[in-house]
């Protein structure tokens, strides 16, 4: 890209600054990165690390409700039971994805039986075992998934998101 | 690994950018988006005042809000020569969609060509011609003229049955009122050329004869009428995959009974309930599916009948509807003729139709009950919709006309909650010169290129590689035909024209053929071709189109075409001038006088006002400057009059019971049952083991060519699918993504098992015009006797080329259908 959207960002990002504080205070414990915002803006938003859960939490298929990146951000942890895209944990099984549906922002639901996401607006179904791919529907992209981290504890922590979340034009906000 | 963006913030749209109307280039719905563009050095802010959107874009914005938009609808384009930000994104104002996008209209942003965001980069930006040995670069003038030198040799030769042309007629991307136009006039003014043919189909004819022979014409309703109707009979058509949003906007309100107050305020004098829907299809269809979790299992029938079998159904509908004496007897006798002797000539039995259909008495009795039974006495309102189930499928002209012959008989022909209508691929946008010449039949220009006929084939936005029937054989030809005037060409200097033209015109005469394909992308058939013309697409270019209940708008321009492209309409006019040059430099005045001044025009307008606005029915009200002012909403064609400057249009039509006939009376047709019609068919099914049902999909639908360049799609999709029972797959020991051959007389083809517990065993699906496996290949040359292609009935064995290849171990094999949970 050509310098000058490099500029926009820095403004951009200086104005942003306020609205996100607000945002942050409403948000889910456990957010850092505060440091971050200094003079210099990043090429992606700084993620807050969140808590998400334990792995002692979670049970094969029954998912666990979250908040990411902050609490208006709804989504969901999954422990599958075997290795997948993105899976964290001793087994690689365990994946966070937002349940907010990609195309209209309607809620998604878990369906056990095949282990996707299924959206009640438009009838969007997304693969929990494979990314988020849209198995069928009408988004335009997949469905947002959480970068987790496993600490020594057995805490799973997100630390990013890997598509923008519907409703927002900024992920961190 | 699943294709992730990694966007996680967009720029933001400011409160001054620009605004720009535009209709979706794909598909038929037509469903409205802005374009908004600024300055690729500013941008707004989450503050109210500082965003196009008014709110405070700090927070976390509600489901179905405006004020957000997806990577994919963003992307930084060419305006003026400068780089704008861009964002293409649904219209919530536009009546059609109401905001909604679809897997592709809402990536309409990110297919725009962009250097800057390297997007579409594939896109053809010079003219090329064949020179040293492969297509490079050259000038309009130095391509135009050699293409022009060579078509009129041809003529001078072979006469003008020599030219062979296939050509785009629809609305949307590679089409609209402007590029038809420019194209018709060229080939049906000062030449007549009778061997041409659509992008689809291999001759120059209607897919729908039927109906149009029966006055009535093919799209007669508003989409509203999906909202009023009690019940909707869905023919071939898996609308929530491939028409979308009418689909989400139009027929879920009246499926889930949300549209219950518009039917009791337009329609007070009668009871009303959520719509009961019918959908006779082969195979079952997500559309199915959703239906059933709107309406209820108990509110819809899923008919599924033996492939192409439809005809014996709709006949039994209308003997059962006439015996039980629920026909519209005022109807029939004030506005049809015919009716007595149809009915006599199509009289089929509940049983004799179950024996064709394979479907049950009491399933024939019972669709027959919810199209006509009458509710507490009052007539009950049904809207028949077809698609390429239909039209592709078996005996298309009887089984058209069988159909529109029940919506007659019921009176449900310009009646709101009523009509009987294709679904539709493009949108529409067809104005050109009579093309009385090319005669009924209209040549077979398919076979006829395969038995060695034409000297110059001129090609407009078609794909005949992709997209035609009986196309390994197609393509074995093309192939040796071009490359006999490749190899003459590589024995000649290019910059020796004389010699050059020469040279090609001894290849032809050996049963050469020069090619010439005018795209906006390379095309398979494209490799094939000595000349490649770049042209310019919708929002490149101010375009008009209607859609599929006739709705007109402008999409404007909001970007610049890449390179040297071009509008169809004006590549057209400089072809016509050049060709001009070309007969008058041989000594033929006579011919060259025909061009002269007719092909004048500067700006697509200017192909507008000389096309649809002058010879369009009600087109002397259409102009830019009040479509523009219409914006995403326009008009409803036939335009009749104006209200200041407001398009007073037609909501549906035949409203006053006069047909398109020449007494004005609908015309009911004899339609016997008489099998696999085409020719080949019936022994095909006997001998191969398959079905080879095909179709499109929802992600990839009139947008594959720019989607074959989109990682979304690509990644879904590497390799077509084909839709298999798990018993087929055991018997065949396959796996979900392994590759398998499809083959059968015809050729052979590949595809990517995708298994479908719901498919019969025996009956697959495969996706039909895609890139990396061709459908078209193992389909049978045998057409109606209007030469309308039988793509559906297609029988071929199958077995196991390899395990899944790469890309397809990614692919997600899970049911399509949505789940309540």
């Amino acid at each position: 890209m050509p310098g000058c959207p490099k500029l926009v960002e820095i403004g951009r990002r200086q104005f942003l600054r306020g609205g996100a504080a607000a945002a942050v205070g409403a948000a889910a414990a456990g957010a850092v990165g505060q440091e971050a915002r200094a003079a210099q803006g990043a090429a992606r938003v700084e993620y807050p690390s969140t808590r998400l859960a334990n792995i002692a939490d979670l049970k094969i298929d029954e998912p666990v409700a979250v908040a990411y990146p902050d609490a208006d951000a709804p989504g969901v942890l999954l422990k599958l039971g075997k290795p997948v895209t993105g899976g964290v944990g001793p087994d690689g099984d365990i994946v966070g994805f937002s349940t907010v549906c990609p195309h209209k922002g309607f809620p998604l639901h878990y369906t056990a039986r095949d282990r996707a996401f299924d959206c009640p607006g438009h009838y969007s179904r997304f693969d929990a075992e494979n990314g988020g791919q849209q198995i069928l529907g009408q988004a335009t992209q997949n469905l947002p998934q959480y970068i987790l981290q496993v600490d020594d504890q057995g805490d799973i922590h997100a630390q990013g998101v890997d598509e923008l979340l519907y409703g927002r034009l900024s992920n961190v906000l | 690994m699943t294709y992730k963006r990694n966007v996680d913030r967009l720029p933001i749209v400011p409160a001054d950018a620009k605004e720009h109307n535009v209709v979706c280039h794909f598909c038929i719905v037509g469903c409205g988006y802005k374009a908004y563009t600024w300055d690729v050095n500013r941008q707004g802010g989450t503050a109210p005042e500082q965003n196009k959107f008014g709110v405070d874009l700090s927070r976390q914005q509600p489901a179905e809000t405006a004020a957000w938009y997806a990577p994919s609808m963003y992307n930084i384009a060419k305006q003026n020569g400068r780089d704008v930000h861009m964002v293409i994104k649904p219209d919530t104002a536009c009546v059609v969609n109401s905001g909604l996008g679809s897997t592709r209209g809402a990536r309409l942003g990110e297919l725009s060509h962009s250097t800057a965001m390297s997007t579409q980069l594939q896109r053809l930006t010079d003219p090329l011609v064949w020179r040293y040995g492969s297509l490079v670069p050259t000038s309009w003038d130095d391509a135009l003229s050699l293409v022009a030198a060579v078509t009129q040799r041809v003529i001078a030769e072979q006469g003008e049955d020599g030219v062979f042309v296939s050509a785009f007629d629809h609305g949307g991307a590679g089409g609209g009122y402007e590029n038809t136009w420019g194209t018709g006039k060229l080939y049906f003014g000062p030449m007549k050329i009778k061997n041409i043919r659509i992008h689809n189909r291999p001759a120059y004819n209607s897919e729908v004869h039927a109906t149009r022979d029966m006055g009535v014409g093919e799209l007669n309703n508003c989409y509203e009428d999906a909202e009023l109707a009690d019940t909707i009979v869905a023919v071939g058509t898996n609308a929530l995959e491939t028409q979308t949003n009418y689909f989400l906007n139009h027929w879920v309100p009246n499926l889930r009974g949300s549209s219950l107050g518009k039917k009791q305020e337009q329609l007070p004098d009668e009871p009303h309930a959520p719509a009961r829907v019918v959908i006779v299809d082969p195979r079952r269809t997500v559309t199915v599916n959703a239906c059933e979790v709107e309406a209820g299992k108990d509110k819809v029938m899923h008919l599924a009948i033996n492939s192409g079998s439809d005809l014996a159904l709709f006949n039994a509908w209308l003997t059962y509807i006439a015996d039980q004496g629920w026909t519209d007897g005022d109807f029939i006798g004030a506005h049809t003729k015919g009716f007595d002797q149809a009915l006599a000539a199509n009289r089929t039995s509940l049983a004799e139709a179950a024996e064709v259909t394979g479907l049950t008495v009491e399933q024939i009795r019972q669709s027959a009950e919810w199209i006509a039974m009458p509710k507490e006495g009052k007539r009950r309102r049904t809207m028949f919709s077809y698609e390429k189930g239909l039209i592709w499928g078996n005996d298309n002209y009887r089984t058209n006309g069988a159909l529109v012959n029940v919506a007659l008989a019921t009176g449900n022909i310009g009646r709101p909650g009523g009509g009987c209508v294709r679904m539709g691929g493009h949108q529409e946008g067809y104005a050109r010169p009579s093309e009385a010449h090319v005669g009924r039949p209209a040549a077979y220009v398919d076979r006829l290129l395969i038995e060695g006929q034409g000297g110059v084939h001129h090609i407009w936005g078609c794909d005949h590689y992709k997209t035609t029937l009986n196309a390994h054989e197609f393509k074995r030809v093309y192939k040796k035909r071009t490359d006999m005037v490749k190899d003459a060409m590589n024995a000649v200097p290019a910059g020796d024209r004389a010699a050059m033209v020469e040279a090609i015109m001894e290849a032809i005469r050996a049963g050469g053929l020069f090619a010439v394909d005018v795209d906006i992308v390379p095309t398979k058939i494209g490799e094939a071709c000595h000349v490649v013309l770049p042209a310019a697409t919708s929002g490149e270019m101010n375009l008009t189109s209607m859609n599929g209940e006739r709705r007109m708008r402008l999409t404007e321009r909001y970007m610049d075409p890449p390179g040297q492209a071009m509008p169809d309409c004006l590549i057209a006019a400089r072809l016509a001038n050049h060709l001009e040059q070309a007969f008058r430099d041989a000594g033929n005045a006579e011919k060259a006088d025909l061009f002269k001044g007719q092909f004048d025009w500067q700006s697509e307008e200017d192909a507008f006002m000389d096309g649809y606005h002058a010879n369009a029915g009600g087109g002397e009200y259409v102009t830019y400057d009040r479509l523009r002012a219409m914006g995403t909403n326009g008009f409803q064609e036939p335009a009749v009059g104006l209200d200041g400057e407001r398009i007073v249009g037609t909501k549906r039509l035949y409203t006053d019971g006069t047909f398109g006939t020449d007494d004005g009376r609908a015309t009911f047709m004899a339609t016997e049952w008489r099998g696999l019609q085409a020719p080949g068919k019936q022994q095909e099914k006997e001998k191969f083991r398959f079905l080879i049902n095909n179709g499109r999909a929802n992600q990839v639908w009139q947008s594959a060519y720019l989607d074959k360049e989109n990682e979304f799609v690509m990644d879904r999709w590497p390799y077509p699918f084909i839709e298999m029972h798990p018993d087929d797959m055991a018997a065949l020991t396959v796996k979900e993504g392994d590759l398998v051959e499809v083959y059968n007389d015809n050729g052979a083809t590949q595809a990517m098992v995708y298994p479908t517990e719901s498919a019969k065993p025996g009956q697959t699906f495969m996706l039909f015009a895609y890139p990396t496996g061709v459908q078209g290949n193992v389909v049978s040359p045998g057409v109606n006797e209007l030469i309308i292609p039988n793509y559906k009935q297609t029988w071929a064995n199958i077995r196991k080329i390899s395990d899944a290849p790469r890309r397809a171990a990614g692919v997600s094999f899970k049911s399509k259908e949505y789940s309540a949970g």
